[in-house]
């Protein structure tokens, strides 16, 4: 199966590591990955932040960029919803942009639909030897519903032991702008996530998002708490060989 | 009498830093936000047609707002026919003249008000107080706040922000006659609150309330509340004069099995709240005054995306699982409609050109919690990132963001800035200077890597060989 890899202005930047966890994952699980060269950002920050007419632009080049493929995956659960929740309300209702949004917006998958709903697995023969507890972050909770695709996956994971965050369905508070722009409320909502966090035992907090992981593993690195973030897509690729 | 949030400096992020030191704040918010929280998810999830009521209340409101000039006309016939008289306020000002003019004509110098939404929006006991009417709340959470020359911090339970211990005091510092020996128990409290009131009900000829539904095929009006305190305002006194948002509208008796339904469970958590009391026009030997107020709604109802807040029921849903509100507090928001639901309905109603009105689109994770729980279906975070593209942004934010969406249309340029910032990445220092500091002050950057994911792809992650 050809899948196009959406990595997200995020990963690209920050945590390319997440990436080639998604490629190695998927090339495992027998698909042939594309990575269309010319792709940059959902718009999601610009559109959020009430910049539309730069989210708008950057939402055309997303649907010109991703036209034409049977299946986009993202490792972010906020960026897949941002195309698809988000998106079909940008654009005037029948007009052009309407049509290609209407397209594209239903192949793109957040990784942990793709590999539950389209390839149709939730082991993916991963290996990952320690204690796990997981984050579902607000937009795959709410937005795409996610649901316990992430932690069916999780739970097939060889030497995993998951366990479970107190108050997970509470945003974390990273919010994109508004971790800056409300950045007391954005951190005591940090702080309350972080005690939880800390309250499971865990050794790594997993997300299906980075840029919620930037925020309380920014706020759990400052505390000098030693649990490490780490996207799912990064523990599913991990295999006995590689550890 | 209670404070007016009317003319509030400020804006709420710096409220918000204020509130979330306040440790004492913040656990009476988490202790009762959670409380009710837990009720309303019980009683709502025993319920297998939740959803399907939840899109009939939806689908009545925004029927009764497609129709509502019609509607209107309709509820004054009807309310006429039943012997009230009917008065139409266009802004706050218009309002209070008229419920002040109907007051003055009684002769009466002080009323006893039902807990109303609509009064406070518009300031009314200040306004009669201008004119030397005292206005005694008669709710017991309004009660306090009035009593502690407070703002009232959340819609359903405005004393929110006050712990038993807190209120007792309030009691016998402003309270006449309180027992000395009062007690922090609840109900002792609520005795002397009881006490207090009885003779204010028992003496007052005037009272004002406003209402939860207005059923314009009947002309009736419908409150419901936990106290029975209101029903003795709609009751006891020879005049009542009702001040009500044109939004309030129901088309019919019918309509009234939806809301019955999605109202206690969503606000009090409660399979069916205490007192319902409905009322049309007025008996013999009462008086019963409509005041159709506007103030703002109908701008509110030529936004397309915005008109949705008009459904809202005022039941404190979204309020009681915002993490943002249970942090920053009622106060913040500087408004009598706090958390998600005011922070799309303050700047909608009173326009953004205050610093405090632009920045609530802007108080909020847009987590979702709230569009998930409201029982009208309100999606409070697509009206709240409509209102971010209308609302006044910063020049420097402007500026960055403007650099950015040009950096991010374009790959060449995207790859250019990455691998700029991968030289740099040794120079950023742990704690950045100015704005970027909201990001520094809590939390450490993440590490930029050396190389991007795209330049990784390109030296040969495409065919699997780096």
């Amino acid at each position: 199966m050809r899948v196009a890899l959406f990595i997200t202005c995020v990963n690209d930047t920050l945590f390319p590591g997440t990436g080639k966890a998604v490629v190695s994952l998927l090339r495992r699980l027998g698909c042939d990955v594309d990575f269309p060269a010319a792709q940059t950002c959902c718009g999601q920050m610009h559109v959020n932040t009430g910049y539309r007419q730069e989210g708008v632009r950057l939402a055309r080049h997303f649907t010109e960029v991703f036209a034409g493929y049977d299946a986009v995956v993202s490792p972010s659960g906020s960026c897949a919803a941002m195309v698809r929740e988000q998106y079909p309300k940008l654009a005037g209702p029948g007009s052009r942009g309407a049509a290609a949004i209407a397209a594209v917006a239903p192949k793109v998958y957040e990784l942990s639909e793709f590999l539950v709903d389209v390839l149709k697995t939730d082991d993916v023969g991963a290996y990952f030897p320690h204690r796990v507890t997981y984050h579902p972050t607000c937009h795959s909770l709410r937005g795409l519903r996610l649901g316990d695709r992430p932690a069916r996956l999780l739970r097939n994971v060889r030497g995993l032991e998951l366990v479970p965050l107190s108050g997970e369905e509470e945003c974390c508070g990273f919010g994109g702008t508004f971790a800056v722009k409300n950045p007391a409320v954005s951190a005591a909502m940090g702080a309350d996530k972080t005690r939880n966090i800390l309250d499971t035992g865990a050794e790594v907090i997993c997300a299906a998002d980075n840029s919620c992981l930037m925020h309380i593993g920014g706020t759990l690195s400052r505390q000098r708490t030693g649990v490490r973030t780490m996207h799912l897509a990064e523990i599913l690729a991990s295999t006995e060989e590689a550890q | 009498m209670s404070a007016t949030f009317l003319g509030m400096p400020g804006n709420f992020p710096e409220n918000a830093s204020e509130a979330v030191q306040n440790s004492q704040l913040r656990y009476n918010l988490r202790k009762a936000t959670s409380t009710i929280r837990g009720k309303r998810a019980g009683v709502v999830a025993e319920l297998p047609d939740w959803q399907d009521l939840r899109a009939a209340g939806k689908a009545i409101k925004d029927h009764t707002l497609r129709n509502l000039d019609r509607y209107l006309v309709m509820m004054e016939e009807a309310v006429t026919r039943a012997g009230g008289t009917v008065h139409w306020a266009r802004d706050a000002a218009e309002a209070n003249r008229i419920v002040t003019g109907l007051v003055q004509a009684t002769g009466e110098r002080e009323v006893v008000k039902v807990k109303s939404m609509a009064t406070q929006e518009i300031g009314l006991n200040e306004a009669l107080a201008e004119h030397g009417i005292e206005a005694y709340e008669t709710d017991l959470a309004e009660l306090i706040v009035q009593l502690g020359d407070d703002f009232p911090s959340h819609i359903l339970v405005p004393a929110i922000h006050r712990n038993r211990s807190e209120i007792r005091e309030i009691f016998l510092d402003k309270m006449p006659k309180v027992p000395e020996n009062l007690t922090d128990d609840p109900s002792a409290l609520a005795e002397a609150a009881r006490l207090h009131l009885r003779e204010r009900f028992l003496r007052s000829k005037v009272a004002i309330s406003g209402a939860n539904f207005m059923v314009a095929e009947t002309g009736t009006l419908v409150v419901l509340e936990s106290e029975g305190n209101g029903r003795m305002c709609l009751t006891l006194p020879e005049t009542l004069i009702s001040v009500v948002g044109i939004e309030k509208l129901l088309p019919a008796w019918r309509d009234l099995e939806v809301f019955l339904q999605l109202l206690p469970r969503s606000s009090t958590g409660e399979r069916m709240n205490p007192y319902t009391s409905m009322w049309t026009g007025a008996v013999e030997g009462q008086a019963f005054h409509l005041v159709l107020l506007d103030n703002g709604r109908t701008d509110v109802l030529a936004d397309e995306v915005g008109r949705q807040a008009l459904r809202c029921i005022r039941c404190s849903a979204c309020l009681n699982v915002c993490p943002v509100y249970e942090r920053a507090g009622g106060h913040a928001y500087g408004s009598v409609y706090p958390g998600p639901i005011g922070a799309i309905l303050t700047p909608q109603l009173r326009g953004m050109s205050s610093e405090l009105d632009a920045s609530l689109p802007f108080a909020s994770s847009l987590c979702g919690a709230c569009y998930d729980v409201c029982p009208v279906a309100i999606d409070i975070p697509e009206v709240l990132v409509d209102l971010r593209s209308k609302a006044p942004h910063p020049a420097a934010e402007r500026a960055g963001m403007k650099v950015a969406g040009w950096i991010l249309n374009d790959h060449v340029r995207l790859a250019q800035a990455q691998r700029l910032a991968g030289r740099l990445r040794g120079l950023v220092p742990k704690r950045l200077p100015g704005p970027a500091s909201a990001w520094t002050d809590t939390r450490d950057l993440p590490e930029i890597p050396a190389e991007s994911f795209r330049d990784w792809w390109e030296r040969g992650g495409r065919d699997d060989r780096a």
